[in-house]
Order: C-alpha cells, then structure tokens, then sequence
C-alpha cells in the first residue's frame, strides 16, 4: 500500500531524474541553468521527506535561489554563450560519464556503509534516533556552536573566512580597473 | 511522518497551476471560437517590452559587476543561514557563543567592508 510520503517521494524522484537529464542534454545552456534551478527546489523536497526541514528551507534559499543567480549571470556574463547552440563541452560527454560514474560509486558506498543505511543491523532503529535528534535547527545549532558535545566551532569560523576569500576574490578578479 | 500542512500547500500549489492554466485554456477556446481564432504572428514571438518594440535582442552580455552583486548575495545569504541557526540557541550559548558569531560576523564585514572602499558597491 502507498502512502503519502511514498507516492510525494516517487513524484519528487521522477522530477529530480528529469531535470537532471534536462540539464545535461540541454543544447541551451541558458536552458540548462533554468532546469537546474528546478532540481534544486526538487531536491528541497526530498530534504522534508527526510524531516530535514532546515535544511530544506536553506536549499531553496541558498541554492534554488543564489546559485542559481550566480550561475545565470555567469552565464550571461559570457560571450557565447548567449548563442541558441552553446553547450562547448558537449564533446566531452564520455569523459562526464566516466567521473559520474565514479561519483555515483563513491555515493553509493557511503550511504551503504552509514548507520542508517537498509543492510545495516538495525537500520530502522538507528533512523528514528536520527529523525528524533537531527532536523531540529535547535539541535542543529548546538552542534555547530556549543563547545562543549560535538563542536563544529573552528569549521564554523573558518567558513567565514572562506567565505570573505570568495568576495575579495571576486572583486581582485572581476574589476575592471 | 510528513507534516500534513505539506499537504495543504501541495493542494494550493496545485489549485494555482489549475487556474491559471484553465484560465488560459478557457480563453484560448473562447478566443477561437467566438474571435478570430488562431494565427501565427511574427510580433507575437517578440520579445516584451511593455508594448514598445523591441530593439535588438534580450540575450546580451552583461557588465561583469552584476557578477560582483551576485556573489555579494551569495556570501551574506550563506551568512544568513549560519546567523539563524546561532540565534535560535543563543540564549543556551551565552558568552562563547556571542563571541563565536561576533567574529564570523566581522570576518564578514571586512569583506564588505573591502568591497565598499573598492568602490563595488555604487548603481553602475
């Protein structure tokens, strides 16, 4: 019997397969970055299903909103690819497959290897502790800050550093002096 | 498991899609049979300009400080997440977690800060 979350799932599943292929065998690019941005609010949709609704909202904020901006005015900051026919590495498909492959493997092996993952002993016991504890911004932020149980404390500023890298960068590389 | 108002937003979502495109396909319908019916127009594939004709076409390249911008959303929107997640607890953190974001937020700011002497940040 299919409930709601199954039938919301396999929905969301068939979307994220076809824009994803959208993507790629797009011959406009442009088009290609629009596909894109509806398969980051796809993959947000998966994020609720896992009851990860943080970082649902933060994927469509940061994701299907700014990237997908950064990646249309990087685009239209290009000269050809304005053109109907601009997809330069088209050529290159087989070397694409060949590092998805290779991904998709590595992908694979993680989540098998994971707590949560269906072989695993006891699988659904471990994904409801999971579900109890993350998902919550609350707990959440307590990784991220607290110094105390499982700190993320040096990550956290070093990402602030990152992240000023990427504005000095930008502005070194894209001004025009 | 899913909240149910998930449910209730999937509905509307889905109630909006209905009437817009019913709307459409009810005036389309209309439109032939009632009007003068479908034509191929050149016009009708020109680009909107708020009923101006169009002069030359919508995909040019643009200046490369819309790229700065662009960015500058990207880094603050990150930001904005990392803030969020510090302030719902910030209570329990007290003092280390004050600091903690104190300092992400300066780190920050010199890049702002960066970009405004570098003269980024002015309507081109």
């Amino acid at each position: 019997m299919l409930d709601l979350p199954t039938v919301a799932f396999y929905i969301i599943a068939i979307l994220l397969v076809g824009t994803a292929l959208a993507v790629v065998l797009s011959r406009n690019i442009v088009h290609a970055a629009l596909f894109l941005a509806v398969f980051f609010g796809a993959a947000a949709g998966v994020y609720v299903l896992l009851n990860a609704e943080f970082i649902a909202i933060v994927q469509v904020l940061i994701y299907a909103g700014a990237v997908t901006i950064l990646v249309l005015f990087a685009i239209m900051l290009t000269q050809n690819a304005m053109s109907r026919n601009a997809n330069p590495f088209a050529g290159q498909w087989w070397l694409a497959a060949i590092i998805c492959a290779a991904l998709a493997i590595g992908i694979i092996y993680a989540v098998g290897s994971s707590k949560m993952a269906l072989l695993s002993a006891n699988a659904s016991a471990n994904m409801t502790t999971a579900g109890a504890a993350g998902g919550s911004i609350v707990r959440l932020g307590q990784l991220l800050y607290s110094p105390f149980d499982y700190s993320y404390v040096l990550p956290f500023e070093i990402a602030s550093i990152v992240l000023l890298v990427a504005i000095v960068g930008a502005i070194v590389i894209g001004r025009e002096d | 498991m899913v909240a149910t108002g998930y449910l209730f937003a999937a509905i509307f979502f889905l109630g909006g899609c209905a009437f817009v495109l019913g709307g459409l396909a009810f005036a389309d319908t209309l439109n032939a049979l009632l009007l003068k019916g479908r034509k191929r127009a050149a016009s009708k594939f020109d680009t909107y300009e708020s009923g101006e004709i169009p002069l030359g076409s919508a995909w040019v390249q643009y200046p490369l400080a819309f790229y700065i911008f662009a960015l500058l959303f990207v880094a603050f929107d990150v930001d904005i997440v990392f803030i969020l997640s510090w302030a719902v607890i910030f209570q329990q953190l007290g003092w280390f977690g004050f600091v903690e974001i104190v300092f992400f937020i300066a780190v920050l700011a010199l890049g702002l800060v960066y970009a405004w002497r570098k003269g980024v940040i002015r309507w081109i």
